[in-house]
C-alpha cells in the first residue's frame, strides 16, 4: 500500500496573506464574460435547437388530408425492445366513406413512456410511415398512468407531416377509375 | 399421406443423389420427406390436385425403354439412359416412379418460380400491414425465397371486391386470392357442399359463392385455413390479433368424440383462435367452425370463478374443507362426466370407492355429420368405460339417479360439470341432498349446490382423452385458469386424501398415470402421459366392441370396426 506522504505547507508572502491579487483576477474573469456573446439558455423559457435527426417522444402522424395513417399492424408492437407499445387493433367501420377502404385501423395505441427508451425502432419499422419521434423531449406527470400515452394523446403531439406517396389515397382511386371490373 | 415404413420404397434421383421414398408417393410430398421444398400453392396433400397455380414446377426424367424391344436404353457408361420432359411439369401432378430423376434447383426450375411469382404478384395488392394471413403467408414465404426480389410491374394492378361476406363466419378479400381453388375443392369433396366456384376470365376471375348460397357450412373456416394467402379470413379472428404474437399449444377439441387434432393460439393468457392440427388418422387437417368457438367458454359471463359454500362467496380452503365433511359417513353418489380427463375421471372412480359412493354418468347426444362431429357431443366418453367410471354405456337423462334420490339413499352428491335438472332428474327429489358441484359454468344444478368449487376448462389444464377411435390423445395447458382455482385432479386428489387421512394420491398426471398403468387388465398399462402428447396411442377397446355405441361411420371412424393393431 502506498504510503501517506505529509506535505508542508509553504508559508504564504505578504500579496497572499492580502488576498487582493487573487480577487482582482476573479474580478477580471466576471467583467470579461459580461462582454462576451451569452452562451445560457433560459430553460424552459428558451428552448434548445434541435437537430434534424432529434428523437423525441413517439407519436402518431396523420396525413396531410387529416386521416389517421396507421393501420395497427402491430409490427411497432413487436420490434418495441422494451415493450412499451400496446395497440387494440380494430377495423374501420364500413360507413366511414373517406376511409373505408383502409379497413383497418387501431382502436387503441398506448406508448408507455417509463418504458421507452427513444430507441426509434417503432418509427423505422413502421410500414405506413405512420410513428415519429419528433421534436417532444419533455413529458412528465404525477403518476404512472398520466405517464401512458394513449392514441387521442399520441396524435395530438404528433399532427399532421407532409406525406409523399398518398398510398391509400391512391388505392381508392384506382378504385374508383381503375382497372375496376 | 402414406404411411411410413410398410409399404413398397422406389428409388428416385433427386437433385443428383439417389433417395428412397414411398412408391407411388406425391412428388412434392416426397421431396419433403428428404428436406427439399417444392414451393406449392394450390396442391394439398389431403386435396384432389387441381395443379393450376404452376409453382411447383420442376424438371423430371424417366429412364429410356427402347419402344420396339422394352429394354432399358444405356449411356456409354453403363448407366441408364434418362429422357428428360423438355419442359418444366409440375411435381403435384407427378407421382414417383423407379428411377425416375427430379431436379428442383436447376435454373430453369429457378427461372419458372421466379416467373411465376411475378405473375401471381402482379395483381396482388401490398396489404400486408393490414393483412392477417401476414406472417403465415405462403405468398410472403415464396415471394422471399423464390422472387425476383424486385418488381419490374408499372402498370396498375386490378380492382375487386374486398370485404366480400361469404358467409357468417367467413370474409373474402378478392384482390387477395391467387385463384388456387384450394377452398373450391375442399367445400366439394371434404365439406361435401359446393357452394364456391370463380367466375369471369383472365386476371378477372373472382372467387364467388354461386347465386343464393353461402358458405355457411360447419366446416367453412377449414378454407380460411388452407387458403395460403389471406383472401378468405375469419370473421372471427380478423383484425383481432397479428399471428406473430400467437403462443400455439397442441390440444384436443373438446367438442366431440371425434377428439379433433387442435392447436390453441394464445397471447398472454388470452386465447385468439383454434386451428386444426394435422393427424392423418384422426381429424386429416380439419375440425369443425362450432368447435372453433369454444374457446369462447373460457371468459363467459356464466364463469365460475370463486369457491362457494352455501351460495356464500368462501374461499378454496373452506369449500374443501365443507365437501369432506359433507362425505364422511354419509351415503354418496357421484355424478361423473364424460367431458372429464382421463386422469380425473380415474381420480373420480377413486374418490367414489372411498367414499363407497354409486356411479352415475351421463352422456351428450346430438346428431351426427358423419365428418367431425360425432353423435357423441362428450370427448372422453370412452376414457371413463376404460378408467372404470362407467360400467355401462352412459344415457342421457339419469333416471337411475333419480330413482336412487326417490327412495331417499342419497345424503351427498358430487356432481362434476354436468346438469342435473336437464338430465330429467327433479329439483324437488334434490331438495334434501347436500350438492357438492365441481365445474367451470353456473348452470341449474350448481345454483342448488351446498359447496361449488369451480374448476378449469380443457384450454387452462393438460390431460388427455379418448376419441371414438380408441385414440388416447394428449392435450397442453395454452392458457392459465382464473386466479386462485385449482386444476380439477388437484381438488380430486385432496378429496381423497383427506377421506382416507393419508396423503398418498398425488395431483402431479405423471404420477397419476404412474397409477394408471400398473393394472394389468387396463388399456393404459404400462404408459405415461408423455407417450400420448404429441400423436395419439390406439388402445384395444375390443372389450367394449358390443356396447351400443352412437357414433356413425364418419372420417376415419368405422363404428364397431375391430381396432386396428398399435
Amino acid at each position: 500500500m502506498a504510503k501517506t506522504v505529509v506535505l508542508e505547507r509553504k508559508p504564504l508572502s505578504l500579496s497572499e496573506r492580502t488576498y487582493l491579487p487573487q480577487i482582482v483576477t476573479g474580478l477580471k474573469t466576471t467583467f470579461s464574460n459580461m462582454f462576451k456573446e451569452k452562451v445560457t439558455l433560459q430553460y424552459p423559457e428558451e428552448k434548445p435547437q434541435l437537430p434534424q435527426n432529434y428523437r423525441g417522444v413517439p407519436t402518431l402522424v396523420k396525413d396531410p388530408n387529416g386521416r389517421e395513417k396507421c393501420v395497427s399492424c402491430q409490427l411497432c408492437e413487436f420490434v418495441c425492445p422494451p415493450k412499451a407499445i400496446r395497440i387494440t387493433p380494430g377495423s374501420v367501420p364500413e360507413d366511414e366513406e373517406d376511409r373505408e377502404h383502409v379497413e383497418k385501423a387501431p382502436q387503441e395505441f398506448e406508448i408507455n413512456m417509463l418504458r421507452c427508451i427513444y430507441c426509434g425502432y417503432c418509427q423505422e419499422v413502421c410500414p405506413e410511415e405512420a410513428i415519429f419521434l419528433l421534436d417532444e423531449y419533455s413529458s412528465s406527470g404525477y403518476t404512472r398512468e398520466e405517464m401512458i400515452n394513449n392514441k387521442a394523446k399520441l396524435y395530438e403531439l404528433g399532427g399532421t407531416l407532409p406525406d409523399k406517396h398518398y398510398k391509400w389515397d391512391k388505392k381508392k382511386d384506382a378504385e374508383e377509375e381503375g382497372n375496376a371490373h | 399421406m402414406i404411411s411410413k415404413g410398410k409399404t413398397d420404397q422406389v428409388t428416385i434421383n433427386l437433385d443428383g443423389q439417389d433417395v428412397e421414398v414411398p412408391a407411388g408417393m406425391n412428388l412434392v410430398d416426397a421431396v419433403a420427406l428428404h428436406g427439399k421444398e417444392i414451393p406449392h400453392y394450390c396442391y394439398h396433400p389431403q386435396l384432389s390436385v387441381a395443379g393450376n397455380c404452376r409453382m411447383c414446377l420442376i424438371e423430371m426424367g424417366t429412364p429410356m425403354r427402347d419402344r420396339g424391344t422394352g429394354e432399358a436404353i444405356l449411356e456409354e457408361d453403363g448407366s441408364p439412359k434418362i429422357g428428360w420432359v423438355p419442359k418444366p411439369v409440375i411435381g403435384c401432378g407427378t407421382n414417383v416412379s423407379p428411377g425416375m430423376h427430379v431436379k428442383t434447383e436447376s435454373e430453369m426450375v429457378t427461372g419458372c418460380r421466379e416467373g411465376i411469382m411475378e405473375f401471381l404478384l402482379v395483381n396482388h395488392p401490398l396489404d400486408c400491414p393490414i393483412c392477417d394471413q401476414a406472417g403465415e403467408c405462403r405468398l410472403q414465404e415464396f415471394a422471399t425465397d423464390y422472387g425476383r426480389g424486385y418488381s419490374r410491374y408499372k402498370e396498375r394492378k386490378n380492382v375487386k371486391p374486398k370485404r366480400t361476406r361469404l358467409g357468417p363466419r367467413v370474409t373474402l378479400d378478392d384482390e387477395r386470392c391467387i385463384l388456387c381453388s384450394r377452398c373450391i375443392r375442399f367445400s366439394q369433396e371434404v365439406a361435401k357442399d359446393d357452394v364456391l366456384g370463380f367466375v369471369d376470365r383472365g386476371s378477372f376471375s373472382t372467387l364467388t359463392c354461386f347465386p343464393g348460397k353461402e358458405l355457411a357450412n360447419n366446416y367453412s373456416l377449414n378454407t380460411v385455413d388452407i387458403c395460403p394467402v389471406g383472401a378468405l379470413t375469419s370473421t372471427d379472428f380478423r383484425f383481432k390479433m397479428r399471428v406473430w404474437f400467437l403462443k400455439e399449444t397442441l390440444s384436443i377439441c373438446p367438442e366431440s368424440s371425434a377428439g379433433c387434432n387442435t392447436l390453441v393460439s394464445s397471447r398472454e393468457g388470452e386465447i385468439h383462435r383454434i386451428a386444426p392440427r394435422r393427424n392423418d388418422a384422426v381429424n386429416d387437417s380439419w375440425m369443425t367452425d362450432s368447435g372453433r368457438a369454444l374457446y369462447k367458454q373460457v371468459k363467459s359471463d356464466d364463469r365460475l370463478k370463486t369457491p362457494l359454500v352455501d351460495r356464500e362467496e368462501s374461499t378454496m380452503e373452506d369449500a374443501l374443507h365443507s365437501t369432506v365433511n359433507a362425505l364422511q359417513g354419509k351415503s354418496v353418489g357421484v355424478v361423473g362426466s364424460c367431458n372429464s380427463t382421463v386422469e380425473e375421471q380415474y381420480l373420480l372412480n377413486r374418490l367414489a370407492k372411498e367414499a363407497k359412493a354409486k356411479k352415475y354418468l351421463r352422456g351428450h347426444f346430438g346428431e351426427d355429420d358423419g365428418i367431425l362431429l360425432s353423435a357423441d357431443r362428450t370427448p372422453n366418453l370412452r376414457g371413463a368405460l376404460i378408467t372404470g367410471l362407467a360400467s355401462s354405456y352412459p344415457t342421457e337423462h339419469l333416471s337411475s339417479l333419480a330413482q336412487a334420490l326417490k327412495k331417499d339413499r342419497l345424503e351427498t352428491l358430487i356432481v362434476v360439470g354436468e346438469d342435473l335438472i336437464d338430465s330429467k332428474v327433479d329439483a324437488e327429489l334434490l331438495s334434501g341432498v347436500q350438492i357438492i358441484y365441481l365445474g367451470t359454468h353456473e348452470n341449474a344444478t350448481s345454483n342448488l349446490a351446498r359447496v361449488v368449487i369451480p374448476t378449469l376448462t380443457s384450454f387452462e389444464k393438460s390431460g388427455s382423452f379418448v376419441n371414438r377411435g380408441f385414440f388416447l390423445q394428449g392435450f397442453q395447458q395454452a392458457v392459465p385458469g382464473p386466479a386462485g382455482l385449482l386444476p380439477d385432479v388437484s381438488v380430486l386428489a385432496r378429496l381423497i386424501n383427506e377421506l382416507t387421512g393419508e396423503g398418498e394420491s398425488s395431483s402431479d398426471i405423471d404420477s397419476i398415470w404412474k397409477d394408471m398403468a400398473r393394472s394389468s387388465t387396463s388399456p393404459l398399462k404400462g404408459l405415461s402421459f408423455s407417450d400420448c402428447k404429441k400423436d395419439g396411442i390406439q388402445l384395444d377397446g375390443s372389450k367394449w366392441a358390443d356396447l351400443a355405441f352412437v357414433e356413425k361411420k364418419a372420417l376415419h371412424y368405422q363404428p364397431n370396426a375391430k381396432p386396428k393393431d398399435g
